[in-house]
């Protein structure tokens, strides 16, 4: 087997190999950026972080770019410049969501406690506050009742929506077919676009014409909720029901199995992690939801765990109510401050129901392992 | 296994996705204990076909049949029969093997009785198990993990796994549409031996590709043909195995099997 071959070329001068630059070369390019972004900064007006951001990612961009351009070639200079870019997009979408959740840990953390947590504001008054500012006695008043209102309005939401987001879903991909279907989407979509308030008007209307007008409960802030709810998990889960393979319907019809115990029995299962992190998103997209509460719950400074009665208060309209009026007058402070510890409270409920939809996902997901 | 084993007469038989005809007058018998293999080029309706004998195809929208098929003299399409106690008698097993990926091999092989409800005690639903994965020549491999998920198996093992699911329902018939496809040669072996076991208990029909394989398995074979596209396939011949593939009667077949076309 002598075939004539060609004779590889001598180690270090093969045809596929091009020039490269060090590989800790961006590393310290970075720094060296950094470093140049602050001195130009300095130089121009005084230092601020703003402009050493900015001076300190062109500098970067220009002298990585033309150094690869020089050493490397037009391709590999490409590749880093548009590397650069997205990392750069990346950090400039990061600033909103750290910055609030800065401040809101920062203004929100001196007033969150334990008492924060489990007491309500009745018969917390004005003067509470002043003295409290005075140091003469202890800052009073929390945010229980709205937590728990937030707890029972959003629970009563989700019992609503997902049997009816659910259930439309499962029409739209097993049953649906032709005009009712096709309507059916489009009216869902449509109602994805309602505006929040427009939701709370709806259900505080239906609620004055079933029970007289002013009629304000936990109930009537649900059904408003739901409104917004019902669009989100109808979308969500028929997404995940489109991608259960047919395959797997047909193995089940195959095997004399009726369609709705196919439906229920192997098509769901298999989904439900899907749907069970979509009803979970839906839950947390509606549980910072103002406007549609405050014209339907309400506001109240007391506990109210019923909600088919009397006004019941929710965080976000606890938030809204501390920080636009204000128990004092001529001392807000106190209230901004119980504003900022339930905006964390909101915030800290979202991130753990996001986790929940992450854990319940991992849970329910089809299992591969052998 | 106590199948009872079934025969299928088909007459004049047309079938329709919406108002295209796919598949145009196909007359046949399938006899009892036996392997049917259908060949054809693609697209010629074997698939199609197969599935109207088991009221599969109408499981896809605007799919509909004309003509008669009798499972033992009784008209699958007459009316008021359930297509789901149809299914119940005449078991499929598909090209791409699809096990239930939320359950276990064991609840896979009971799917059949699990996903209608049906009580079983536990002795009764152990002995399922093993006869039907032993039928399948699967049970030596998978009896010490019959708690794992059925996709945790090898293609050809999840092959043989929806070929138990459907035998432990105990059907009459047994429709196989391209078993084979997506497996190995060895996989493709254990499967070809296990049709020539099965065939003992049950009515077998089989779509393939392969004409090697339907030579080793069938009894008798049916060709498919399609004179062009957007024509409907129709049933060419159909006889003996052996007469197929050594003295067929009309040219097209002598032409597919030699290999001449397709």
């Amino acid at each position: 087997m002598s075939v004539a071959t060609k004779p590889a070329p001598p180690a270090g001068s093969s045809s596929l190999a091009r020039n490269q630059l060090p590989r800790r070369t961006t590393q310290l390019v970075l720094v060296l950026s950094f470093a140049a972004g602050a001195g130009l900064s300095a130089l121009f007006g005084g230092f601020s972080v703003v402009s050493f951001a900015v001076l300190s990612v062109l500098v970067f961009l220009v002298v990585n770019t033309a150094l690869s351009a020089v050493v490397e070639g037009r391709r590999k200079a490409t590749d880093k410049l548009v590397t650069a870019l997205v990392y750069t997009a990346f950090g400039i979408a990061l600033v909103p969501l750290i910055s609030v959740i800065w401040s809101v840990l920062d203004n929100g953390l001196p007033r969150f406690s334990v008492d924060f947590l489990t007491t309500s504001m009745r018969n917390v008054t004005g003067l509470n506050d002043q003295q409290a500012l005075e140091g003469a006695a202890p800052f009073i008043g929390g945010a229980y009742h709205a937590i728990l209102g937030t707890f029972l309005i959003t629970g009563l939401a989700t019992i609503i929506s997902v049997p009816i987001g659910l259930l439309t879903s499962v029409y739209l991909v097993e049953y649906g077919r032709g005009r009712l279907a096709r309507s059916i989407t489009f009216f869902v979509d449509v109602m994805t676009g309602i505006p929040s308030i427009v939701a709370g008007l709806f259900a505080a209307a239906l609620f004055a014409v079933l029970f007289g007008v002013g009629t304000r409960n936990g109930f009537a802030g649900a059904v408003a909720l739901s409104v917004l709810m019902i669009p989100v998990v109808v979308r969500s889960s028929e997404e995940m029901l489109r991608i259960v393979p047919n395959e797997l319907r047909e193995a089940a019809y195959a095997l004399g199995v009726p369609k709705w115990r196919t439906i229920v029995r192997v098509v769901i299962p298999t989904a439900i992690s899907g749907i069970a992190s979509g009803v979970t998103l839906a839950i947390a997209r509606v549980v910072g939801e103002t406007a549609p509460l405050i014209v339907t719950a309400g506001f109240t400074s007391s506990i109210n765990s019923n909600p088919f009665s009397d006004w019941m208060m929710s965080l976000p309209a606890y938030v809204y109510s501390q920080a636009m009026r204000p128990l004092s007058g001529s001392s807000p402070q106190p209230s901004f401050d119980r504003a900022w510890a339930a905006a964390l409270t909101l915030i800290l409920i979202v991130m753990l129901l996001n986790l929940v939809a992450r854990l319940i996902a991992r849970l329910f997901a089809p299992k591969t392992g052998r | 296994m106590t199948g009872t084993s079934k025969r299928i007469d088909v007459g004049d038989l047309n079938v329709y996705y919406g108002s295209f005809l796919a598949v145009e007058g196909v007359s046949m018998a399938i006899e009892p204990r036996s392997v049917t293999a259908f060949i054809g080029p693609s697209g010629c309706g074997k698939s199609t076909f197969i599935r109207t004998l088991n009221r599969m195809h109408e499981v896809i929208p605007g799919a509909r049949v004309e003509g008669k098929v009798m499972l033992d003299g009784e008209d699958l399409y007459g009316s008021n029969v359930d297509p789901v106690t149809v299914r119940r008698q005449v078991g499929m097993v598909f090209q791409r093997p699809n096990p239930f990926p939320t359950m276990s091999i064991r609840d896979n092989v009971l799917a059949g009785m699990k996903l209608n409800s049906n009580r079983l005690s536990k002795s009764d639903a152990k002995d399922i198990v093993e006869r039907s994965l032993q039928g399948a020549n699967l049970w030596n491999e998978v009896k010490d993990r019959l708690d794992k998920p059925g996709s945790g198996l090898s293609g050809g093992q999840q092959q043989r796994l929806c070929i138990a699911r459907a035998i432990a329902v105990q059907p009459d018939v047994l429709l196989m549409d391209e078993p084979c496809s997506a497996l190995d040669p060895i996989s493709t072996l254990a499967i070809e031996d296990l049709i020539g076991e099965l065939k003992k208990n049950y009515t077998i029909v089989i779509v393939t590709h392969n004409m090697q394989q339907a030579a080793r398995v069938s009894d008798r074979t049916a060709f498919f043909n399609i004179a062009g596209t957007g024509k409907p396939g129709k049933l060419i011949e159909m006889d003996d195995t052996t007469k197929i593939f050594t003295n067929p009667t009309v040219k097209a077949t002598e032409d597919y099997v030699s290999g001449r076309f397709g």
